[in-house]
């Protein structure tokens, strides 16, 4: 016991944590922690978007499962809605109808939590593209990135069970859709829907059920994953952009607390606040025109929510292949294709895509500092045009709104996009990398040449020129940063010294063109003799150019002989 | 003159000149753009009005629809205007008004412009119309007017635009797409009489609900609900024009995601 | 085979740290701290204003926003409230970090990777001496039959989701209409005679008996199949129709046809018909079926035609179907054939 000691924490008035730290004694680890490093930039801030969102989404989904009734049991509304009242509906569809009009703030909980859930999935999706583009991804931080992959998918799923709870005309659509995609799963497919479904379609069984996975199931492993997560970045060091004073073996930032806490926290209150404006400002999800789920029934323009209408615009794109295989079993390929096949081969290669670059550039090293994106033009090129991919699947989603708002015939609209799927991204690809290139050129520029100043000066001669200025210091450590960027691999020998084959050759070979392909064009870096030479010939010419239009302006001042 | 010179450089100039631009142009948009149809109903047909309505015809239809009504081809053989005879008054006073005919250009469906007949006109037409063969009538205020109507048959009527309608008008009756460059018009601004005879005719692609299968009550059952989800505030705060996800997802992007990106910006930014 | 990278990035020093104003002018700092109590201020106002506006707002209350239109006042008055005292609280924590905490960067290092090989060696030695200890390699049955144990103790989780639902059966493939069953109009439920139904019309029908046998059964499941669609046509229009070559009676009655309503894609109840080209659309995806001709597919995702239902007259002159449908409605599924 410390009584016989004055006890400096505990006159401070952390008796409470005196308390437990005299039970597990945790002071020279939260010393630690209180100074952890963590590096500043917006870029960084997207990830807390989503925690924060997914913890809004706990607060926001408690207090609506206070009142809603997930069961399909049939009731005649006779609430504040007048349009309905007299209606059969589902106890699920009446009580979020309650939610909505007599029960106070319970429309603008549902609201924060819709819009909330908007903001999970496109915080995920952005920091995704951040992780990405930076190579953030790579050694140690793989299994991070496929923990990421896979909160992103259960995110997806989540968000889509969250709209078909409150069994209105629009979300019980993308049920029978989703019904519709199972029952073309060959052998297994009617099994498991009607497993799910606990007989045909629609049932009595599928929304309590849903509830359970909504609530309980897929939160917990959420929750699960994301502390892995939180964990891995916490342990690991976050990774930081390259700049002055920034290595591999340090990071540099502001710490924890109370820097770090007060800015990560504000953050937390700036997104729910938004999210709080939004819910009230911007009506989303107004069940109540939609109707109740009537399965003859339907509206012009039904869409799913936005993160799922990639998959909703590949089903509008797909040519109607179906074969019918001896035996005669079914095989729907219009369906199977865009809703399981294709998100199957992305999300794999997704999650799989940090060891597939590493073998492809035999970089295995671990990297702490980021990657400019123009420092890797392949990897960028991939990523923008794997987005322009997953655009033109997103906007066909919409393709008859489109057509609607733009007097647009939605053929034409569907047949453009099939012809756009497969032109645009490699034309994607092809122009990004060129971009990346010509600014890992101007990079190169700017370290021999300095930036131009703006400052035109003219020459007796007539001549004009533009004034170069030498780059800041943090500038140049920033662009120096790509001299760590591997070089292609060397290509194999196809024989040893003894005419024997190599094993493995054709794959070894493979590797080595793919890291051509991937860092074989880089725009060479200048050496640090060539800079220092550079930069002391553009100071000789500025001084020479000075001086002339001196002696000029001298001669032309001085009285004539 | 001085104030605002003195003020071109500020930092609040390039957006002050920005929103003074947009009101320019909404403002002129909004004088220009074309009015509704009107919606003043026909008086009774009488033998002058079913010549006048004859003359009138001959100079402005017949040119597609064909002298006598009976149906106009073009040189390829494709039909320029269908046979009008059995269309009804109904047909015509549907037509005429909410400007759909005369067809102003050749497309791929008739559009709703201002009309181009006074209503005593378009009476005249519908009169000779309807004296050339049996038809639908126009609706009476009887049919289609929803004073008196009862809650719940408000309530039946949204029933039967969920199962009818909203397939191709959309929830909110904000209209959606057909094949081929068609689509079904917004219902925002279309009056009652023009919505049973729609309901009644059947124009262009859309399809007939003849009184016998979808009857009189229950039209004006769907009319009532209408005109209710219509005027109803939008509860949840601005509407985004009632499309649905698309919309949403768009407003979360823009001003969602870059509200908060900016404040994720000013977090990062080294302050002064 | 080991990486080289292109060249060496030179270390270098922190950047230079410049002062904030609230660092040097202390009249700035009293500033910073005033903006940052007003706006905890802000907040606390905006959370009492939220009680008050909870309790006096009435929820059924509309209110006027210029430009935008009627919404509802408690929504819009408990959103702005609750969202500003959220994002106030939130702002000035930020701004207080920003001006008045200190922004000198601080380094950190990071340790190394991976364990060191002397850790990974004793690790190693404990787990063998572990392993050793268990006697697994000198007592093969224990380890041959934990593994067999382990392998079969997860099956019964399995095996519970067994009553998860029924098989399929023949379920998919039948509906509830059969020979004379009369054709009602959906949602009023009136039967319907062909004089009912003029050229161009269409109706959503259901057969006689839906309700009573969906109030018997609980659900929807019989209306999510047994939807059709009547239109009307002029019966030289019709190019083709789904009329066995072998029928008694035509399966259309003087240019009517009757149609599944349930799209053969993914399920989507159909319903936007275009009278003058015939065209069914499916708003989900766009497939498009021409009526005119066997509900054959013009457009679009969906791989078969619809489904056409056998009609005729009953002795009261009502509609009626001949016989159920003669194949599955709806999407397709593996064992349809």
């Amino acid at each position: 016991m410390s009584t016989d000691k004055v006890n400096r924490l505990e006159e401070a008035g952390g008796v409470g944590y005196v308390w437990v730290d005299d039970r597990v004694p945790a002071s020279g680890y939260l010393k630690k922690q209180f100074n952890k490093v963590f590096p500043d930039h917006w870029s960084f801030m997207l990830g807390e978007i989503a925690l924060y969102s997914f913890i809004l989404l706990l607060l926001s989904g408690t207090f609506l499962s206070l009142w809603f009734k997930p069961s399909m049991i049939e009731v005649i509304y006779d609430g504040s809605y007048a349009p309905l009242n007299g209606v059969h509906m589902s106890e699920a569809y009446a009580s979020t109808l309650d939610i909505s009009f007599d029960i106070r703030g319970g429309l603008l909980m549902r609201q924060i939590h819709h819009w909330g859930a908007l903001f999970f999935v496109a915080a995920i999706s952005v920091h995704l593209l951040r992780v990405f583009f930076t190579g953030a991804f790579r050694k140690p931080r793989e299994t991070n990135w496929v923990i990421g992959v896979t909160l992103l998918t259960l995110a997806l799923l989540e968000g889509f069970a969250g709209y078909s709870l409150p069994d209105d005309l629009l979300s019980g659509t993308g049920l029978r859709i989703a019904q519709g995609i199972m029952l073309s799963i060959p052998v297994v497919g009617t099994y498991l829907s009607f497993f799910i479904f606990g007989g045909e379609f629609p049932g009595t069984d599928f929304i309590p059920r849903l509830y359970t996975v909504h609530v309980l199931l897929v939160p917990g492993i959420i929750l699960a994953l994301i502390t892995v997560h939180l964990m891995l970045v916490w342990f690991q060091k976050h990774t930081q952009f390259p700049g002055a004073g920034r290595t591999e073996r340090n990071v540099v930032g502001y710490p924890l607390f109370p820097v770090y806490t007060a800015k990560a926290g504000g953050f937390f209150f700036v997104v729910f606040g938004i999210t709080a404006l939004m819910g009230g400002l911007f009506q989303i999800n107004p069940i109540w025109m939609y109707g109740p789920y009537i399965p003859d029934q339907i509206t012009a323009g039904s869409q799913p929510d936005w993160y799922i209408g990639w998959l909703e615009g590949g089903l509008r794109m797909m040519p109607n292949m179906e074969w019918v295989i001896p035996g005669g079993y079914t095989i729907s390929m219009n369906v199977l294709f865009p809703s399981l096949i294709l998100p199957g081969i992305i999300f794999t290669a997704m999650a799989l895509y940090p060891w597939l670059e590493a073998w492809a550039t035999g970089d295995r090293r671990p990297h702490h500092l980021l990657d400019r994106p123009r420092n890797a033009p392949t990897r960028t090129a991939i990523g923008a045009m794997s987005l322009a991919f997953y655009g033109l699947l997103w906007i066909e989603g919409g393709n008859d709104i489109i057509a609607n708002t733009f007097d647009l015939n939605v053929f034409a609209v569907t047949w453009a996009m099939r012809v756009a799927l497969f032109v645009v991204p490699p034309l994607v690809f092809v122009f990004t990398r060129r971009v990346c290139l010509a600014l890992q050129r101007r990079d190169r520029d700017k370290l021999l040449h300095g930036y131009e100043s703006g400052v035109i000066k003219r020459l007796p001669s007539g001549k004009y020129y533009e004034q170069h200025q030498p780059i800041s210091d943090e500038e140049h450590a920033v662009i120096m940063a790509r001299a760590a960027a591997p070089k292609p691999l060397p290509m194999p020998e196809k024989y040893d010294d003894k005419g024997v084959k190599q094993k493995w050759y054709a794959v070894k070979m493979t590797q080595a063109k793919l890291s051509h392909f991937f860092y074989g064009d880089q725009v060479p870096m200048p050496t640090a003799a060539e800079i220092e030479e550079a930069r002391h010939h553009e100071a000789e010419i500025t001084a020479e150019r000075d001086d002339e239009i001196e002696t000029s302006q001298a001669e032309a001042l001085s009285p004539r002989q | 003159m001085t104030f605002l010179l003195a003020r071109r450089r500020s930092r609040w100039a390039t957006p002050v000149l920005l929103m003074f631009a947009l009101a320019i142009v909404g403002v002129a948009y909004a004088a220009i753009a074309a009015q509704n149809a009107s919606a003043d109903a026909p008086r009774a047909a009488s033998s002058t009005q079913i010549d006048e309505g004859r003359k009138l015809f001959l100079e402005g239809c017949s040119s597609c629809h064909g002298l006598n009504a009976e149906g106009g081809y073009q040189a390829d053989g494709s039909v320029a205007g269908p046979s009008l005879i059995g269309a009804g008054a109904a047909s015509v006073d549907f037509q005429v008004s909410t400007g759909r005919m005369p067809l102003a250009n050749p497309g791929a469906q008739a559009v709703r412009k201002k009309s181009i007949y006074t209503p005593e006109e378009t009476a005249a037409l519908a009169a000779y119309i309807a004296s050339l063969g049996p038809g639908p009538a126009i609706p009476t205020e009887e049919q289609y007017s929803t004073t008196g109507i009862t809650p719940e048959e408000m309530a039946l009527g949204g029933a039967l635009f969920r199962a009818n309608c909203a397939s191709c008008h959309g929830f909110s009756g904000k209209g959606g797409a057909l094949t081929d460059g068609k689509y079904a018009p917004s219902l925002t601004n279309t009056d009652p009489r023009h919505i049973y005879s729609a309901m009644l005719t059947g124009p262009q692609n859309m399809p007939v609900f003849p009184d016998s299968s979808l009857r009189t009550d229950d039209k004006r059952a769907i009319i009532a609900y209408i005109e209710t989800i219509r005027e109803q505030p939008n509860n949840g705060g601005i509407d985004l024009g009632r499309l649905g996800p698309v919309t949403e997802g768009l407003l979360l992007f823009t001003l969602g995601l870059g509200a908060l990106i900016a404040v994720a910006v000013w977090i990062g930014v080294k302050a002064k | 085979m080991t990486i080289e990278p292109t060249g060496e990035a030179p270390e270098t020093p922190l950047p230079v740290h410049h002062p904030r104003r609230s660092d040097i002018d202390p009249r700035a700092a009293k500033r910073a701290e005033r903006q940052v109590g007003f706006l905890f201020l802000g907040s606390g106002l905006a959370s009492i204003g939220f009680i008050v506006a909870f309790v006096a707002t009435p929820i059924d209350e509309s209110m006027y926003i210029p430009f935008f239109g009627d919404v509802n006042a408690s929504n819009l008055l408990l959103g702005l409230l609750m969202g500003l005292s959220l994002f106030l609280i939130g702002a000035a924590a930020i701004h207080w970090a920003k001006k008045l905490m200190p922004d000198v960067e601080i380094v950190d290092q990071r340790k190394a990777e991976a364990s060191t090989q002397e850790a990974r060696d004793e690790l190693l030695d404990s787990y063998v001496t572990g392993i050793d200890q268990t006697g697994v390699k000198r007592r093969p049955f224990i380890l041959g039959s934990m593994f067999g144990a382990l392998a079969l103790v997860g099956l019964p989780a399995i095996v519970l989701l067994r009553d998860l639902g029924p098989l399929p059966g023949n379920v998919l493939r039948t509906t509830m209409w059969t020979s004379g069953m009369r054709i009602l109009v959906a949602e009023t439920n009136q039967p319907i005679r062909p004089e009912d139904l003029t050229v161009g019309t269409l109706i959503s029908a259901v057969p006689e008996g839906l309700k009573e046998v969906m109030e018997e059964e609980g659900n929807l499941n019989e209306l999510a199949k047994s939807a059709v669609m009547l239109i009307r046509m002029d019966p030289s229009e019709i190019v083709s129709d789904q009329t066995p070559p072998d029928a008694e009676l035509p399966w259309t009655y003087q240019g009517i046809l009757c149609f599944s309503k349930i799209c053969t894609h993914v399920g989507c109840p159909l319903g936007l018909y275009e009278q003058l080209t015939h065209h069914m659309l499916c708003p989900c995806h766009q497939s498009t079926f021409d009526l005119a001709n066997s509900g054959n597919v013009i457009f679009g995702p969906a791989a078969r035609s619809l489904p056409q239902l056998a009609i005729t007259v009953d002795d009261d002159g009502y509609l009626v179907a001949q016989e159920g449908f003669t194949e599955p409605v709806g999407p397709s599924f593996w064992e349809r054939g």
